[in-house]
């Protein structure tokens, strides 16, 4: 509440509208308060249609209790007036109210931007496209400066921050153990039950060994582990650097001569390149014993037959398909995170967009190379 | 119009982060219609002090009342006080997923029943009485760091609190935007007779706007000092610390 009330008045607004020869006089009294019902402005304008008119008085000795309602009012008069070069005047208006007026027409309104030209369908298409092909060469150039960081780094040219890089590799190492068993154990479970149900037909059940080492070690395994990192530490490193960004901490590096990829972004990807294949290895375990308790628990595969299978069905060569492809999927997760960082806008919601579109971007182009690993590993024959 | 009541009144607060004492054993009023400032060297508890008083953080001893009114961040009645408060935050703190107008609306929109013409109405006056009608419709980060602070004052009043607080408004600004928000604060002061609350360290803001200021020492974790500024500096039994600083003067 604004004004206290100066002459005892409880009762609500009012405007009275009368005209005296050429002036049009608006008398006001009662409580002008927002939470109150008042008398609407469209009256005065109605009244000001006479063409006669050539002023414009207020009024105020009957006011009580005002607030921002009677500001509102009193500056539409004021602009009314202003525009139809009527004389503007006021008697007796509570004395903080003219002072307000005053203050709100001290600084004249900012010119209107002009509005966003409303562009046809072609024309978006078009800027899309040109936007999608600006994106993919930035991503590109993105690239091409991680590995020319990469590869000063590996000659030496410079060096992590230890105390950095263990905090990273406990971050995203032995903290993603728990979540990445506990998947792991339930896929591995999953994989089997599919499958005993299916071969339990044939008489087959010791084949699920089969399915459950293959698949998870070569595919599954590594796939999964790259959709929860994704998840987990992607959104992770885009939110990260991308709100190091909102605070200018980025540009305070490219100050001082860090470069933001050599300190924010190659040891991430480090860090990934060395926890994947650990996770893998833990994942691929894991899920293998999920596996056995199904095979043993609903067939009568006993654990040395089921263990005695996996070693049969298994090669090596699988084994490290899984774990090339989990070392490249921490790359991919990695550079996507950071990417989308170092890229975020300058606020808070931009944040939450970087963090976004990290893990659809990440897991996107896991998928793909997926993908393409699949072929390529059919033609070369592993 | 104003009566002179007592509007805050803080008795025996001692403010802490866990065992570390920010500041012991605070007494103080703040009359209606005031300007307070909340003074004092860097890390002394200043804005400490200021996130106690709007209930942010609570106390951990004494009790900070308004009017007759005990404020407690655990109490139900917080709520009903703090729609009276006009908070502007360091950096202006705008929403920033939303548009200048978006911010000062939004209060409007959660607090009162207006329509949404009417609301518009008075966003567009409220940014006119801090000089930025026609930005309405930018978002924050397009705008300088001295309007988004008049930006935030905007949405500060957009409900006409009884009560302003400001954290540091003038840090960050150049000295005539701070002269032109320390003349905004005034004004606003004299016309909706709001009672108000700085937190600021820029001596000429203090000697421009103060009624009085309230001096924390960071030595002796106590409130030393209490009164108008331009008094603090005439009279021989301030204590030396609040002469030194209100003159800049290094220690002696």
């Amino acid at each position: 509440m604004m004004g206290s009330s100066r002459v005892n008045s409880g009762q609500k607004a009012q405007l009275e509208v009368r005209t005296e020869g050429k002036t049009l006089v608006l008398v006001l009294s009662g409580n002008w308060l927002l939470r109150l019902d008042r008398p609407i402005f469209d009256s005065v304008q109605a009244a000001l249609n006479e063409t006669s008119i050539s002023s414009l008085r207020l009024e105020g000795a009957q006011i009580g209790e005002w607030d921002t309602a009677l500001l509102l009012f009193v500056r539409k008069c004021h602009d009314l007036a202003t525009a139809r070069k009527l004389h503007y005047i006021t008697s007796d208006l509570p004395a903080g109210v003219q002072q307000m007026v005053d203050l709100s027409l001290a600084v004249p309104e900012a010119e209107a931007t002009p509005p966003v030209k409303q562009s046809n369908w072609f024309v978006h298409v078009g800027e899309r496209t040109l936007a999608a092909f600006a994106g993919f060469s930035r991503y590109c150039d993105f690239i091409g400066r991680l590995c020319l960081d990469i590869l000063s780094f590996v000659r030496g040219g410079s060096q992590l921050r230890k105390r950095d890089f263990l905090a990273l590799l406990q971050a995203t190492g032995s903290q993603a153990l728990g979540i990445v068993s506990l998947l792991s154990f339930l896929m591995g479970l999953i994989v089997a039950f599919v499958g005993v149900v299916q071969l339990q037909k044939f008489g087959a059940d010791i084949y699920v060994a089969d399915l459950v080492g293959i698949a998870m070690t070569r595919e599954l395994a590594a796939v999964m582990l790259g959709v929860i990192m994704a998840g987990r530490t992607g959104a992770a490193f885009a939110a990260q650097i991308g709100s190091m960004r909102v605070n200018e901490e980025v540009d305070a590096l490219t100050c001082f001569g860090i470069s933001p990829m050599q300190f924010l972004v190659v040891p991430r990807v480090f860090a990934l390149i060395l926890k994947m294949p650990v996770l893998c290895v833990c994942a691929d375990v894991v899920s293998i014993f999920g596996g056995m308790v199904v095979a043993v628990g609903i067939s009568d595969v006993s654990v040395i037959q089921y263990m005695n299978q996996i070693q049969e069905a298994v090669a090596l060569n699988d084994f490290w398909v899984g774990i090339f492809k989990s070392v490249v999927f921490g790359i991919i997760v990695a550079v996507a995170g950071c990417y989308r960082g170092l890229n975020c806008g300058k606020d808070a919601s931009a944040v939450g967009l970087a963090a976004t579109s990290a893990v659809v971007t990440g897991i996107t182009w896991l998928v793909v190379a997926d993908a393409i690993f699949a072929v390529a590993f059919q033609i070369i024959g592993i | 119009m104003a009566q002179q009541t007592d509007k805050i009144t803080v008795k025996h607060l001692t403010m802490a982060y866990g065992d570390y004492i920010v500041m012991n054993d605070l007494n103080f009023t703040v009359r209606t219609g005031e300007i307070k400032v909340l003074m004092g060297g860097s890390g002394c508890g200043k804005s400490t002090l200021l996130k106690h008083l709007i209930g942010l953080v609570s106390a951990s001893k004494g009790e900070i009342y308004y009017g007759a009114e005990r404020f407690d961040p655990q109490s139900e009645s917080i709520e009903r006080i703090r729609r009276r408060f006009g908070v502007l935050f360091q950096a202006g703190a705008l929403w920033s997923s939303m548009t200048v107008a978006q911010n000062v609306a939004l209060p409007l929109q959660e607090y009162t029943t207006l329509g949404a013409a009417e609301i518009r109405d008075i966003v567009e006056f409220k940014l006119s009485l801090v000089g930025l009608a026609g930005f309405g419709h930018r978002y924050p980060s397009e705008l300088s760091g001295g309007m988004q602070k008049r930006a935030g004052l905007a949405r500060a009043i957009a409900l006409d609190p009884e009560i302003l607080f400001f954290d540091e408004p003038s840090a960050g600004l150049d000295p005539l935007s701070s002269r032109r928000l320390d003349d905004l604060i005034l004004q606003l002061r004299d016309a909706l007779g709001a009672t108000v609350i700085i937190v600021t360290h820029e001596l000429a803001s203090i000697f421009a706007i103060a009624d009085s200021a309230l001096f924390l020492d960071v030595k002796t974790k106590r409130a030393i000092c209490d009164g108008n500024p331009h008094d603090l500096i005439k009279n021989s039994d301030t204590p030396p610390d609040v002469q030194d600083f209100l003159l800049r003067k290094s220690a002696h």
